[in-house]
């Protein structure tokens, strides 16, 4: 890799973007890379949206990405997918988990409302996103918790760094007793497209 | 070893290894994550203060005792901090003293986004800015050595972006030793009254210009000799964007930022065809290079207003006539419903808000969580200024007479301890018609769950004596006071009531434990009986995460609701507005009577 690599992680307070994207980061620095990982938190961890931004690669300066400069888009929430996705361009790859979560202000707003299908008006503008079934395995597997693995299972399909490096990763991050979930999860997300 | 860090973390870290031994804090974001991992490491001592006043003059002694000293805050805390600070640069110090202020450029959880290198100059301390994590750690020792060389506390200046942006930190695994100097009486250093102050003010300024000496040959200045026809002099986290955007341009990278090295900047303008300035918020060092007769542009291109991203930023530099390396897309962002901070389900401020809402009041708001209940639904604080302002300004609508409603402020418990009790004074001093509820959730919740004086512990996690707050209130005055639990609806009302009715000041005492810390609270999720659900929407309009529409319609033609049984933790206060009794705890088992 010579060029820098832009994550943007995005979801909902209380889903484990922040965690997911500190694995992104170490990942890629454990494979010998520059990386820079970025949020701000504070009121946002009150159900609000949250994003993290992760670049990697030889020599990083700025620790955003710019819109439009994401080369990957991974969300946690479908909606949140929609609302990032301007941070795309017609190269990147979008990946979405196949869950909808209504926010509160749904039922009051006069205007705008919870899309019936956000992968639907994603299309309709011209974007792509890729359906990952993360909520649905992670129940197969017995345990929601797992969604967050089987999305960086996912996303490591679209990186060029080895396996290895992600497993041991997440080994050292999970509990103990959840090792072996955790690598299932992870080899579910790895196919699940 | 090399650790990937956040700057919070890495001043932390860097704070140790420089051999700091005392560090003072009060939580605010974007700074509160500097304490906290600074307390973790070994042979130190860390505290929360009560505020960043009291927070800087405790360290102000720590360093008198000869202690490295490091004193953290966020940018308003200064504020509150100010007075003190401003007459520390002319005692000066004995152990190095470090101040940190972690600026908010676009108020991400802020009530403004006031720019502080002023404050470095205003009150005469020289300003180191970093980067990225690893400036951060490497400043701090940095900072320490010029603080103790030139008798002067040193602000390192940084901002959001920095303070929760991870990069790698080359990390020391040793402390330096640094004995403590012990305290030595001085009285002309430390007693500032007119007859000494005089003479240290005239010494600041000349302790200040040795800083600029050295700030000219400083490491903490970096050049960067590229192609000449555009020389950018930039400072923080905005080097990064314009490095990336304008790979060939020159670069003058400032670390110590004040007092400026005027010599270096000449030169450096001497030898570019054109000088541009990238700073986030003021023009700090825009005007300054200005008047030192340099031309150059800046802030007519970036503006004064938010934090710069690369985007705004590429934006900016072609209004410059440049050419970035990234062109900014025009695509907008597609509509997307909103997802704004809410209230925690079974948050105690919902049901006081709720009652509050129900019994009409114009409601004075001040820092914490329950400043999320201006929005919609609740609607319910219609004011928020500043840390402790709250009973101020009720006191003030009060006394002017300006409001038809009860006069109502609230306040949190960790805020009412940092700057709420004065305000107390004032309402009973002057006998204002005023309810002061206190949201005593015994956490200072909005940063993370931190102690103060009235939880019963300390940072370091030992035990504390706990402050009783109705013991303060009755003290300095106050006659009428509730102590009630505020999950219990109809007597908060009642009280609410009670209390709108008496001449001069009351307090209602509104106890009940955060849903987060110290531990997450769960009890039985409620649930809504479809047949008695008329789709009124009253529950909707206290503001739960836990309440959804459904499909079904209600007689009225309304959609019914239900409870997401994850999310609810079986607060009741839904059940409480709800008119038909439609919310209810489920019935567990039939219980077989013998």
């Amino acid at each position: 890799m010579t060029k820098v690599t832009n994550v943007l992680i995005v979801g909902v307070g209380g889903q484990g973007v922040i965690l997911a994207s500190e694995i992104l980061t170490e990942v890629a620095t454990k494979f010998g890379m520059d990386a820079k990982k970025s949020e701000v938190h504070g009121m946002a961890q009150r159900g609000g949206a949250v994003s993290s931004h992760v670049r990697f690669g030889p020599k990083v300066f700025s620790p955003l990405i710019a819109v439009g400069d994401a080369d990957i888009l991974l969300a946690f929430e479908a909606l949140e997918a929609v609302r990032w996705a301007h941070y795309t361009n017609k190269d990147s790859k979008i990946l979405a988990n196949d869950l909808r979560l209504i926010p509160t202000t749904a039922f009051l707003s006069k205007g705008t409302t919870y899309p019936d299908d956000p992968f639907a008006e994603l299309e309709k503008s011209g974007y792509h996103a890729d359906k990952i079934p993360a909520d649905q395995i992670a129940k197969d597997l017995g345990n929601v918790r797992l969604a967050n693995t089987i999305l960086l299972g996912a996303l490591s399909k679209h990186l060029d760094v080895p396996e290895e490096i992600w497993l041991k990763t997440i080994e050292a991050r999970v509990p103990k007793k959840t090792i072996e979930l955790n690598r299932e999860a992870f080899q579910r997300g790895r196919g699940a497209l | 070893m090399k650790k990937l860090l956040s700057g919070d973390e890495a001043i932390a870290y860097g704070a140790w290894r420089a051999g700091v031994k005392f560090a003072t804090a009060y939580p605010g974001t974007p700074s509160t994550e500097i304490l906290e991992a600074f307390a973790r490491l070994p042979g130190i001592y860390a505290e929360w203060a009560p505020n960043e006043k009291v927070a800087v003059e405790v360290g102000i002694g720590s360093s008198m005792a000869g202690a490295r000293t490091l004193v953290a805050m966020k940018h308003v805390g200064v504020n509150v901090a100010a007075d003190p600070l401003m007459t520390f640069t002319y005692t000066g110090v004995n152990g190095g003293f470090i101040l940190i202020s972690a600026d908010d450029p676009e108020m991400h959880s802020s009530q403004n986004e006031q720019d502080n290198r002023i404050f470095a100059r205003f009150a005469g301390m020289p300003l180191l800015e970093p980067a990225d994590s690893q400036e951060a750690y490497d400043y701090v020792e940095y900072g320490l050595e010029l603080s103790e060389k030139h008798d002067l506390p040193v602000m390192v200046r940084f901002t959001t972006r920095l303070a929760h942006s991870k990069t790698l930190v080359n990390v020391e695994e040793k402390a330096l030793d640094k004995e403590l100097r012990g305290f030595k009486r001085d009285i002309k250093k430390y007693v500032m009254m007119p007859i000494y102050a005089i003479p240290r003010h005239k010494d600041l300024l000349k302790r200040l210009a040795d800083v600029q000496a050295e700030a000219e040959t400083s490491p903490m200045q970096t050049v960067e000799m590229q192609d000449t026809d555009l020389g950018v002099i930039t400072s923080g986290v905005p080097y990064q964007y314009v490095r990336e955007l304008l790979p060939d341009a020159s670069f003058l990278k400032l670390g110590l930022t004040h007092p400026l090295p005027e010599k270096m900047i000449r030169r450096f303008a001497g030898e570019v065809k054109r000088v541009l300035i990238i700073e986030e918020l003021e023009p700090f060092l825009e005007e300054q290079i200005k008047a030192l007769g340099i031309e150059c542009t800046g802030k007519e291109f970036t503006g004064r207003l938010g934090e710069l991203t690369p985007e705004r930023l590429a934006v900016a530099l072609e209004k410059a006539g440049l050419k970035p390396s990234f062109h900014p897309v025009k695509t907008p962002p597609l509509p997307a419903l909103s997802r704004p901070p809410v209230l925690c389900p079974g948050c105690s401020h919902r049901a006081t808000f709720t009652a509050l809402k129900k019994t009409g009041a114009h409601v004075f708001g001040d820092i914490g969580c329950y400043t999320l209940a201006a929005l919609p639904p609740l609607e319910m604080v219609h004011s928020c200024v500043c840390m402790g302002a709250s009973i101020g300004n009720a006191v003030g609508v009060a006394k002017a007479g300006g409001s038809q409603k009860p006069v109502v402020a609230v306040i949190g418990d960790s805020t009412f301890l940092h700057s709420g009790i004065t305000g107390l004074l004032e309402a009973v001093y002057n006998n204002a018609n005023v309810t002061v509820i206190i949201l005593d959730n015994t956490i200072t919740a909005m940063t993370g769950g931190q102690h103060h004086p009235g939880t019963g512990k300390t940072l370091m996690g030992t035990d504390a004596p706990k402050v009783d707050l109705e013991t303060i209130c009755k003290s300095v005055g106050i006659k009428h006071l509730w102590r009630l639990n505020p999950m219990k609806l109809n007597e908060l009302e009642t009280a609410l009531k009670d209390s709108y009715q008496i001449d001069g000041p009351a307090v209602i005492i509104a106890e009940y434990p955060c849903q987060l810390y110290p531990t997450r609270l769960k009890r039985i999720p409620m649930i809504v009986d479809p047949e008695l659900c008329n789709g009124c929407g009253a529950c909707l309009r206290v503001g739960c995460p836990a309440i959804l529409t459904t499909e079904e319609l209600s007689a009225e033609g309304l959609p019914k609701v239900t409870i997401d049984a994850d999310l609810c933790t079986g607060c009741e206060v839904c059940a409480w507005v709800c008119k038909p009794d439609a919310i209810k705890f489920p019935v567990l088992e039939e219980v077989e009577h013998d």
